[in-house]
């Protein structure tokens, strides 16, 4: 067992808005290590915050608080301007959902790609170039040369997404955030950019965090999973035994989903307990109390 | 019910154009409801904006209810075909209330009675009668498409068009919403047709279904077909196993 | 999941009730919302102020004068500002104050009815051209553009010299150079509203062109245009003054203020008063109105963007 890459404890983030302040994340708390970890939840979980909130991105009217909040064993609350802009980008990264909106539409791919080199001093000059052809082909695009001279506009859903992921793995970072990377694309590509994720996270041995809405997503493609309700995690849980998960919103989850192989007049709705906001969770099959 | 014949649709002029949808036949028998699936670009959201009227240009024949769809269909058309769009927000009017979301198609039609029917198809999607006079952005993404549905059932159709009803909505509202379509199916005897790109969400609500492939008619199958993965044509092979958990 | 608190008695409370009971609550619940919001914004609220003041003004000019705005008395002519006369006297000997509060009145005159004549045409020519495309709108954005080509000031000279100078050939000399911008802030908005779900949906309950424009259109552009309209009162008020300081304005006896800037130029160097104040008001108008924009727009964009 590795030294965690990330801890997090106790993690609070509320919003500041025209009505008071509205919490997002209560009191989450986890370790990753050179693992993937998925963290599932529906809209308004604060599964996409709490992303945000490791790479200090929220906006100031969030108020985040936590009593560890660590990156290779660094205070990521403490840092500041220099510090902060050093490790963004370049020991953690973020992919975002839609390339079509987080890609800069104005500026040829090649040359976003090779701007993280050169803010972050990996490499300069015709280094550059040759760096970026070299990931764009890791990421198997078939012709790297069209690519980087490419607008976003120009690329189908899949390569962007693949282009984005050749963006943000190119400072070689030590942690890779993923916010909902497929679920912009379609089907058939989904498993193909999963796949190539998984290879270069293996591969390089960073870590992973996969936030989806996608329950069966994440089990199949991450090795653990936290199950995330109004801020909360519910459930954490080995990807294998998903099935035998034990907090009512998670077996509900489970439950609403149709499937494919199995036909059913009505499908089970997910009836909200009030009890889930502040009752026991579950870690590992264990009851944790509130 | 419905009954489509080499539908051609084309986008664009001379060396631009894209034939976003070709030699497209299918049949829906009344009461049936049908799935048309495929990827971004197979062009079958486009057969569904020929249907309820929306794409004025178009080659081949239509048939709904035994009459022949028109260029440019009379206003009573529209009280047999509606449709519920895919994103619950956009597809509302920001500034109109619940209620003049409702009762702006029976004003274009004439109905009167407005009160009455505004409740009962409120009922009919099981919303809260006191969300009436709410706004859009007052209400959940589920609470928004049911309002969607309720609009679209108001005018008491034949057919409902749904072009991906539940893509954006979360998982634990997407099973209300499906069960709601389910029960409005059976209780009125309504015609669909319904649009996905997600296979479970179809195997659930339809019978049979079709697959559409760079505007064309790859396959037609039934949902038992579907569920086995027992698909004639290869590329339908490829999107069920791709589905799969 | 919320942590928020709700205020349960009042007319605040019936106001933000979750569970309006007509479209009426509904709007007033809306509309109560939006002016907390706009509240907050410390130079728009000076924005609204000055232009409450103007209003305010105008309307009770007659009572609140201190004197006959058109009565010389020409052995106190040019007095400095002082205790009888608190702005002090024009060259006429006639009170400033009170000339400065009934031109207030033209002001407002001018403004109102340049907006009454050109934000529905600008409205209606926008939305119209948006909506159908094609030909109309090349039809009726070539218009806009032959007007939107000459120049308020000499458009006006050209007015007044087919139609002889006043007020009311003024107005309309800068309504009709004002209205062609509003077109093109409505054909905007309706460009892009033209694709929204929304629309479609209203289509295929088979509402016919004119109504979809009409109802489901124009109110969502209006927003913009009243801005638009805002942020160039302080253009229309200048043109105003403009024409009156060529005297193709209001006509003398009549105090308008840009008249008034224009025969005291002449003393400017010595009795000051008698040019400036005028200017001092012009400008205090202006900025009002621009604030007042300002905080408009700051208002409706955030909201259009996710609500």
């Amino acid at each position: 067992m590795s030294a965690p890459l990330l801890e997090v404890e106790g993690l609070d983030v509320a919003f500041a808005g025209p009505r008071g302040l509205v919490p997002a994340v209560r009191g989450v708390s986890f370790t990753l290590g050179r693992e993937k970890l998925g963290i599932v939840g529906e809209s308004g979980s604060g599964k996409s915050t709490i992303g945000r909130a490791v790479l200090r991105l929220l906006p100031e009217t969030a108020r985040v608080s936590a009593q560890i909040l660590a990156f290779e064993g660094e205070d990521l609350l403490a840092l500041q301007g220099r510090a902060l802009r050093r490790l963004r980008g370049r020991r953690i990264t973020m992919v975002m959902q839609d390339p079509r909106f987080s890609l800069n539409p104005v500026m040829p791919v090649g040359e976003q790609i090779a701007e993280t080199l050169r803010v972050h001093r990996v490499a300069r000059g015709a280094a550059v170039r040759a760096k970026v052809l070299e990931i764009l082909e890791a990421v198997q695009i078939r012709d790297p040369e069209r690519v980087y001279r490419a607008y976003p506009h120009e690329l189908s859903g899949g390569m962007g997404q693949r282009a984005m992921i050749a963006m943000m793995l190119i400072a070689d970072p030590a942690l890779l955030i993923a916010d909902e990377p497929t679920s912009a694309l379609d089907v058939t590509v989904r498993r193909q950019v999963l796949a190539i994720l998984d290879d270069l996270v293996s591969r390089r041995g960073m870590g992973l965090i996969l936030i989806s809405h996608d329950l069966n997503l994440v089990a199949s493609f991450c090795d653990r999973v936290l199950i995330l309700y109004a801020g909360r995690v519910v459930e954490e849980i080995r990807a294998r035994d998903l099935q035998h998960c034990r907090h009512p919103y998670s077996r509900g989850l489970l439950a609403s989903l149709p499937r494919l192989e199995r036909p059913s007049a009505s499908l089970p709705t997910l009836q909200r307990d009030p009890d889930w906001l502040n009752g026991p969770v579950y870690r590992f099959g264990e009851e944790v109390p509130a | 019910m419905i009954a489509v014949e080499e539908l051609g649709v084309r986008f664009g002029q001379d060396r631009d154009a894209v034939q976003a949808v070709e030699g497209v036949s299918f049949r829906v028998a009344e009461g049936e409801s049908f799935g048309l699936v495929g990827e971004s670009g197979c062009g079958k959201s486009t057969v569904l904006r020929v249907l309820c009227g929306l794409q004025r240009e178009w080659r081949g024949r239509v048939e709904i209810a035994g009459a022949a769809l028109s260029r440019r269909p009379p206003r009573g058309f529209f009280r047999g075909v509606q449709m519920v769009f895919q994103d619950p927000y956009g597809s509302l009017h920001p500034r109109f209330t619940v209620d003049a979301t409702l009762a702006e198609p029976l004003a274009i039609h004439g109905l009167g009675d407005r009160r009455r029917r505004v409740e009962r198809v409120l009922e009919a999607v099981g919303l809260d009668p006191a969300f009436r006079y709410r706004f859009p952005h007052q209400l959940s993404g589920g609470q928004r498409q049911r309002v969607a549905v309720a609009r679209a059932l108001i005018l008491e159709p034949r057919v409902l068009l749904l072009d991906e009803p539940t893509s954006a909505l979360d998982v634990s509202v997407q099973a209300e919403i499906l069960n709601l379509l389910s029960t409005l199916r059976s209780e009125r005897g309504l015609t669909f047709l319904l649009v996905s790109h997600d296979l479970a969400v179809v195997s659930h609500l339809c019978s049979r279904l079709a697959v559409m492939r760079a505007g064309r008619l790859v396959e037609q199958l039934p949902v038992e077909t579907l569920r086995s993965g027992a698909a004639a044509e290869p590329y339908s092979r490829e999107l069920i196993e791709a589905s799969r958990g | 999941m919320s942590g928020v608190t709700l205020p349960t008695a009042g007319w605040r409370a019936w106001l933000l009730s979750e569970r309006p009971g007509s479209a009426l609550q509904a709007r007033l619940g809306q509309g109560w919302l939006a002016w907390v919001a706009f509240r907050r914004n410390r130079l728009a609220m000076l924005g609204l102020g000055l232009v409450l003041l103007l209003l305010l003004v105008a309307a009770l000019a007659p009572w609140i004068s201190p004197y006959d705005p058109n009565l010389q008395n020409l052995r106190l002519r040019l007095q400095p500002p002082g205790a009888d006369h608190w702005l002090g006297t024009d060259e006429l000997g006639r009170d400033i104050l009170s000339r400065i509060l009934h031109g207030a009145r033209i002001t407002l005159y001018i403004v109102t009815l340049v907006v009454v004549i050109a934000a529905p045409v600008g409205l209606l020519v926008g939305t119209l051209a948006g909506y159908f495309g094609g030909w109309v709108d090349a039809t009726l954005m070539r218009l806009t553009d032959i007007f939107l080509a000459f120049p308020r000031l000499i458009l006006a000279l050209a007015f007044v010299a087919a139609l002889g100078p006043g007020i009311d050939n003024a107005v309309i000399a800068i309504a009709i150079t004002a209205w062609p911008a509003y077109a093109r802030v409505a054909r905007a908005e309706t460009l892009t509203l033209r694709g929204a779900d929304f629309i479609a949906a209203v289509r295929i309950q088979g509402a016919g062109p004119l109504r979809i424009v009409g109802r489901h259109i124009m109110p969502l552009c209006l927003p913009s245009v009243i801005v638009r309209i805002t942020l160039d009162m302080a253009g229309i008020i200048l043109t105003a003054a403009g024409l009156g300081f060529l005297g193709l304005g209001a006509q003398p006896p009549a105090p308008e203020w840009g008249a008034m800037i224009s025969t005291g130029r002449a003393y400017l160097l010595d009795q000051w008063w008698v040019a400036t104040i005028p200017g001092i008001a012009i400008c205090l108008v202006s900025l009002g109105f621009n604030l007042l924009g300002d905080g408009l727009r700051d208002l409706l964009d955030p909201k259009r963007r996710g609500g």
